[in-house]
């Protein structure tokens, strides 16, 4: 008993490690040096230690210095309880998603299989949606505490946006659900040993309308709208500065990592490796023994599956600095017009096909 | 063990209640709403009842108190506005069945507590609360007020559309 909670343990340690740890801060110094890729510029270059730049990475720990160090400022009139607990409702739903995400299959390591995944629930595919659905809670309190007229119109477009995305987001997630037969993420992962049982085959254009939502869950653009910077200020969070506007920017970063690894399980082949088994893999190392052959193959999935879910990070971040902001009345045109006839479309069409299979 | 755990979640639901009826703002109320339902979620897990559990962050916790929030900040009422301040007159006949509903909820919450057998709890399959589990007896048991329901929910959704819609076409 205790060997398996000190194994949950380490699990969420790593989890911690590598989202806020390693993923939210590195993203920030990514995020301005591909910018200034895409636009011609240099980007980010000036904090040095000593005279060093090492391509101005040294400004992660400006940023993280500045935050720390900046007044914590509440307006007049807020609501101080709910103004403060705000970016917290923000930003653990980004982090409580992975509970349920797994990052590599099964393994035996001395003699004890280690499933790499922290909870492996039976509603696993709905528990990722419900947390999602929680994440309007943070951002919506937070433009109402702040009694600012900026806030407010920020947080009302992100209820209503956030609504209106996660009907998409539900529907699709049924067509997946309808195509593998299980909610278990860590069954749909195994499933995609097959190369041809990936995901974006076999729901194509779920693919694209899950990643739709879920940028627009993340309000980034193009769906930014609810933090506008040429029309609200900066929308919701306004009246934030220091830390809990760290928090925020921080839930952005982190749950864009959680929609890289969510989009990975569903529709990338989860941790797999296109037409190689991970009993081919075994059997390549197997002069290591059960436990070193295991490990190396761990380690190789693991490595496989944040490289797909830095491939995610880059679209998203390339969609981010092509497009310009949709006007509010087109993203609504487009979530109830386009998208919610789409997905339900796609739900009779998958349904079809697997009649016609069977 | 499960004690420990249902204790702390049944005391966080009643004082989280108790908030929603006593809190003078209305937002704080939806809150204090919110935090009751994740709560009684948590229940749902002691039970071994995932998928409710899930359901019912999806649906109240999730969709329908959203909703809430968004018209309570879309009218924009603060603390003590009361709604515009209208009280209500009373009327005897909606008192006595409301009195009457009470009674009726509490003797079969009563009925409940002293005739369960608390001391040789059921045992339960391992499919219990499953995905699956619930599917399959919702599709073959209980199929009917499944579809009636469902019904229930496009009438529902229709008239929802032809109410808000100002001139029909």
């Amino acid at each position: 008993m205790w060997v398996d909670l000190a194994i949950t343990l380490v699990k969420i340690l790593f989890i911690f490690a590598i989202t806020v740890g390693f993923f939210a801060p590195v993203l920030t110094w990514v995020e301005r040096k591909q910018s200034a890729l895409m636009q011609d510029r240099i980007g980010a270059n000036r904090a040095d230690i000593m005279g060093f730049t090492v391509l101005g990475l040294f400004h992660i720990i400006a940023d993280a210095l500045k935050m720390f160090t900046k007044e914590d400022f509440i307006p007049d009139g807020a609501n101080k309880v709910l103004h403060t607990i705000s970016p917290i409702i923000a930003l653990v739903p980004a982090l409580l998603t992975f509970a349920v995400v797994p990052f590599g299959g099964q393994y035996t390591l001395f003699d004890k299989e280690v499933n790499l995944v922290i909870s492996d629930l039976d509603v696993g595919l709905l528990f990722v949606f419900a947390i999602a659905s929680l994440a309007t809670y943070g951002y919506v309190i937070a433009g109402w505490s702040s009694n600012n007229n900026w806030s407010l119109l920020g947080s009302m477009r992100t209820a209503s946006q956030m609504i209106s995305y996660e009907v998409t987001m539900g529907l699709t997630i049924i067509g997946v659900l309808m195509v593998y037969g299980s909610m278990k993420l860590t069954e749909i992962g195994a499933i995609q040993e097959n190369f041809w049982m990936w995901g974006v085959f076999l729901q194509p254009v779920g693919f694209f309308m899950f990643l739709t939502a879920s940028i627009a869950e993340n309000k980034r653009i193009p769906f930014d709208a609810p933090e506008a910077e040429s029309e609200l200020v900066a929308g919701y969070f306004t009246e934030y500065s220091g830390l809990k506007f760290g928090m925020f920017f921080m839930a952005e970063f982190i749950e864009m990592v959680t929609i890289g690894a969510i989009m990975t399980i569903l529709f990338l082949g989860a941790w797999h490796i296109p037409f190689l088994t991970t009993a081919t893999l075994l059997s390549w190392f197997d002069f290591l023994g059960t436990t070193g052959s295991n490990l190396v193959v761990m380690l190789i999935h693991l490595g496989v599956f944040f490289a797909k879910v830095v491939f995610f990070i880059y679209l998203q971040m390339v969609i981010r600095w092509t497009l310009p902001r949709f006007r509010y009345d087109q993203i609504m045109k487009l979530g109830w017009k386009i998208l919610l006839p789409l997905s339900l479309a796609n739900i009779l069409v998958t349904g079809l096909v697997i009649l016609a299979l069977n | 063990m499960e004690l420990l755990i249902f204790y702390p979640l049944a005391g966080f639901c009643v004082v989280l209640a108790l908030g929603v009826v006593f809190n003078d703002s209305p937002v704080g109320s939806a809150l204090s709403l919110i935090g009751m339902m994740l709560g009684l979620a948590g229940i749902f897990v002691l039970q071994q009842a995932h998928f409710i559990a899930i359901l019912q962050i999806i649906i109240y916790a999730g969709a329908i108190m959203v909703l809430f929030m968004f018209v309570i900040m879309l009218l924009n009422l603060k603390k003590g506005d009361d709604a515009g301040g209208i009280v209500r007159e009373r009327n005897l006949l909606l008192s006595v069945l409301t009195g009457i509903l009470a009674i009726g909820i509490l003797y079969k919450i009563s009925d409940i507590v002293f005739t369960a057998k608390v001391d040789t709890p059921a045992i339960l399959p391992d499919s219990f609360g499953t995905v699956a589990n619930i599917g399959e007896t919702l599709f073959t048991d209980f199929v009917l007020p499944f579809e009636v329901a469902s019904i229930l929910l496009l009438a529902a959704m229709v008239g929802a559309v032809v109410l808000a819609k100002t001139k029909l076409d």
